[in-house]
């Protein structure tokens, strides 16, 4: 009846997974608990896990994010410390139990924190900044987040139902087939990516039919501003990578679930094959998650300079660049594997290639910074905080790049030390600099800067001294994911790295406390022009928050905004449909049955996502009308908060 | 205009505004059989890798049916012809002729389908599974692939059938008859690709 789902799943000789899945169900019970005594309930249904509105789902996508980066970041707490204490001694997590922790901690910190905040951030900003009203498809935008909900929260049951994958975040062959993974963690993993990889294939394909197709009128690519531009790469890259994921999980998936040998070791099977493709998504996936946050520090940096963006020509060609090479470097995760003097060559020159199309945007940051009027506000602190870092990991990465250097490097902690130095300071730097800067945009007030600025230098501060000890004990030979060591030359490098981990966890509590005072403080806080930083991309044109329609006329980009009224009409919106969260809802039920082998419910999950779909085709109104007068009180309203705010700025 | 003026504002799209619907909706469609058609380069990559993996088994030349082969092309070449045929049917809005060319465009791809679980069949019969080899791995997930698009292909011109008939030929419709056509046909170059370089070149002397 239930497949190889019984009681056994749940460790209940297990403290630390049970405890900690405890505390996490308790506090999951209390919030729903809260959002129904509140009556919150119909709210939420109706305005939010409903809505098909951009803004809406972008920030859903961030708030995601945030949610899983405690998770991941938990994970990685438990890493550290296992490691500060396992010298000479077996530490406090089991083998078996520290191998899910690494796992679970590169896969959601990949898939379910940087995925979500780079696309909540260009599902809020993009549409905005082109001047239209919504995507390309907004029911499937809803469809496609709810998907990656989906697959996060397969991620998170396998903390108490069952167990995670031990492989590491890439699950190589032939450890992850049957013979060495038996269990369902294996399973977890690929169905959950599964999931939320079609999510997120969807959303490139939103998004990038969105940048081409959807502008304001007289918006030229020319003059897109370069957050569009990264994007625009970014979602490219989507929509050319993400199939391969897809195809090489399923074939990992014929071979666990139907005997076939893509990737066994026996009968033909080639596991070379599976890392060949797994990075052929892999590597531009790297650049689908910095590209869009290059794109925010070139917003940052050019708004508080004071200054248009320094070689905005050269910065659109060094994305498209960066866009195409990306695909060409795949190999240097392997250097490895033994293909040769000549295409390691290639490939490493290939990949020290990339790094030039980079630094023109490093030097285009810096000379859009020479002789402006830099204000230091939090987002700012973010954005030079990741010049410094991300070259200096961008350096390392060059390093790398050498084949022969990457011989003796290959797998230490020193290429631990490298890609966290580039995904922290580089993507999430810059998510936590975009999370500030469109924050006033997206609730109508400021983030607080004083805790903002709090939570950068711990932040920072704490992430050198993570990770500096991780390329010294890389550079000693300490291998990657170990579990216990007894070479006393690499525990005092391990205790420092545990120091450094707890500055980042104070700073995720300020940005905690930070979120909760200014929420407080909210009144204080208000920005009533819509412009809080003096911004001058089309998104600081609307009221904050944006109307539903965001513009009640399209912005014409070819001339000057006339200062007198529009004429104002109706405007038609999509209407909010709960098809993304049933289809996602029977996509976790399929999942779900699938890694526990419940045929029946695949059964049951399959047909009710396609019956889905099917009461989607039939409705017969799909949009609902914003009448003119009120589309012409909120412009009004938007109008008359601005002038006033600019007299007094002028008096 | 004159010279300047055009050389200015050369991207009409972009100066127009936002473009129409149907514009959206066929091109947004056109990406995602981009993407589509990446994923079956995977499994074509896979396959030319895995294709001498026969773990002493049969390969190519001793398993594949040239004649079934043709006979399941031609009925996926005919459908495609019957689903242009609809096409038209739907730009004149002749609900007789669509329903009829859908229903050919069905059964033909029904004829196809049935033909290829019936090669399948045969060469699990015939000890040759996929899970026999590598190679045999490969073969099935690349042209099963293939077959479970068409299979959902189906499932989605039924759908398509009942929306003509009972809702007409609304805008949001034809929009979706649109995408229809166009993944249908696509199937049609990805089995060509799969035609050529899995049984012409796998059965050459």
């Amino acid at each position: 009846m239930f497949g190889k789902l019984t009681w056994s799943a749940i460790p209940f000789d297990q403290p630390i997974p049970l405890a900690s899945s405890l505390v996490v169900g308790l506090i999951m019970g209390a919030v729903l608990a809260w959002v129904f005594v509140k009556g919150y309930a119909p709210y939420l249904w109706r305005e939010w896990i409903t809505s098909v509105d951009h803004k809406r789902i972008g920030v859903m996508y961030c708030i995601l994010a945030l949610v899983m980066l405690i998770r991941g970041f938990i994970d990685a707490l438990m890493m550290r410390s296992q490691q500060a204490l396992a010298f000479h001694g077996p530490g406090y997590l089991p083998p078996e139990h520290y191998d899910q922790i690494f796992s679970a901690h590169g896969t959601i910190m990949i898939f379910f924190v940087a995925m979500p905040f780079v696309i909540g951030l260009m599902n809020f900003v993009i549409p905005l900044q082109l001047g239209v009203r919504d995507v390309a498809f907004p029911t499937l935008n809803s469809v496609s987040f709810w998907l990656t909900a989906s697959g996060s929260f397969l991620v998170t049951i396998s903390l108490v139902v069952g167990e995670f994958a031990r492989t590491g975040w890439l699950a190589y062959p032939p450890l992850s087939e049957l013979t060495y993974s038996p269990g369902v963690g294996v399973d977890y993993y690929l169905w959950a990516l599964e999931i939320s990889g079609i999510g997120t294939l969807m959303a490139g394909i939103n998004m990038a039919t969105t940048i081409l197709k959807l502008r304001a009128p007289g918006l030229t690519y020319m003059r897109m501003p370069v957050f569009c531009w990264t994007s625009l790469a970014s979602n490219l890259l989507i929509v050319a990578a993400f199939p391969i994921l897809t195809a090489v999980l399923a074939m990992l998936l014929l071979d666990r679930y139907c005997d076939f040998h893509f990737f066994t070791t026996t009968a033909g099977g080639n596991p070379m094959m599976f890392v060949n493709l797994i990075w052929a998504w892999g590597h531009p996936e790297v650049y689908i998650l910095i590209l869009p946050a290059f794109g925010v520090f070139s917003e940052v940096i050019a708004t508080f300079s004071g200054k248009p963006l320094f070689g905005y020509r050269s910065m659109v060609a060094a994305t498209m660049v960066i866009c195409i090479l990306s695909f060409t470097v795949w190999l240097h995760h392997f250097f490895t594997m033994g293909a040769g003097g000549d295409v390691n060559a290639v490939f490493g020159i290939l990949s020290m290639v990339i790094a030039v199309p980079t630094g023109v945007k490093i030097f285009n940051w810096l000379f859009t910074m020479y002789g402006g009027r830099i204000r230091y506000t939090a987002p700012m602190c973010w954005s030079v905080g990741f010049i410094i870092t991300f070259m200096i990991g961008g350096m390392t990465g060059v390093l790398l790049a050498v084949p022969p250097a990457d011989f003796v490097l290959h797998n230490s902690l020193f290429l631990v030390a490298h890609f966290h130095n580039v995904i922290i300071g580089g993507v999430l730097f810059g998510a936590f600099a975009g999370y500030t800067y469109w924050f006033p945009k997206a609730f109508g007030f400021t983030l607080d800067e004083r805790l903002g600025k709090a939570a950068f230098w711990f932040w920072f501060v704490g992430f050198w001294v993570t990770f500096v000890p991780l390329y010294m004990l890389g550079l000693m030979g300490m291998t990657r994911r170990m579990q216990h060591y007894d070479r006393p030359e690499w525990y005092p490098w391990t205790l420092v790295s545990m120091a450094g981990a707890l500055l980042i966890l104070t700073g995720i509590v300020l940005q905690v406390v930070q979120l909760v005072v200014s929420i407080r403080t909210r009144d204080k806080r208000r920005d009533v022009t819509g412009d809080p930083w003096d911004g001058r991309s089309l998104e600081w044109s609307t009221p904050s928050p944006p109307p539903v329609f965001n513009f009640a006329v399209y912005p014409d980009v070819s001339g000057k905004q006339p200062e007198t009224e529009p004429q104002y009409a109706a405007i038609d919106v999509p209407r909010n449909t709960p098809t993304g969260f049933v289809a996602a809802f029977f996509a976790t039920v399929t999942g779900f049955s699938l890694i526990w082998h419940i045929w029946w419910l695949v059964i049951v999950g399959l047909v009710g996502a396609y019956a889905t779909f099917v009461v989607f085709a039939w409705r017969d109104e799909s949009e609902t009308e914003v009448p003119a007068d009120e589309v012409a009180r909120i412009d009004r309203a938007n109008r008359q908060a601005r002038s006033v705010a600019l007299r007094g700025h002028a008096a | 205009m004159n010279a300047a003026a055009t050389s200015m504002e050369q991207e009409p799209t972009s100066a127009d505004g936002p473009a129409s619907r149907r514009i959206t909706v066929g091109y947004g469609f056109w990406i995602f059989l981009l993407s589509d058609i990446i994923m079956f380069s995977a499994f074509f990559a896979t396959y030319a890798v895995l294709n001498g993996a026969t773990n002493g088994g049969p390969g190519p030349a001793q398993l594949f049916d040239t004649t079934n082969v043709a006979i399941e092309t031609a009925c996926l070449l005919a459908s495609s012809f019957s689903c242009g045929m609809a096409s038209l049917a739907v730009a004149e809005r002749n609900q007789k002729w669509t329903q009829l060319s859908l229903l050919t465009t069905g059964l033909l791809g029904t004829a196809f389908l049935v033909l290829e679980l019936r090669e399948f069949s045969s060469l699990v019969a015939r000890g040759a599974g996929p899970t026999h080899s590598a190679f045999l791995s490969s073969f099935f997930t690349l042209v099963g692939c293939h077959g479970a698009h068409i299979t959902a292909g189906l499932l989605w011109l039924g759908t398509m059938m009942a929306q003509f008939y009972a809702k007409g030929f609304r805008e949001n419709i034809q929009h979706r008859y649109l995408c229809f056509s166009l993944f249908w046909h696509a199937l049609d170059i990805i089995w060509i690709a799969i035609f050529s370089l899995v049984y012409l070149n796998g059965t050459r002397l």
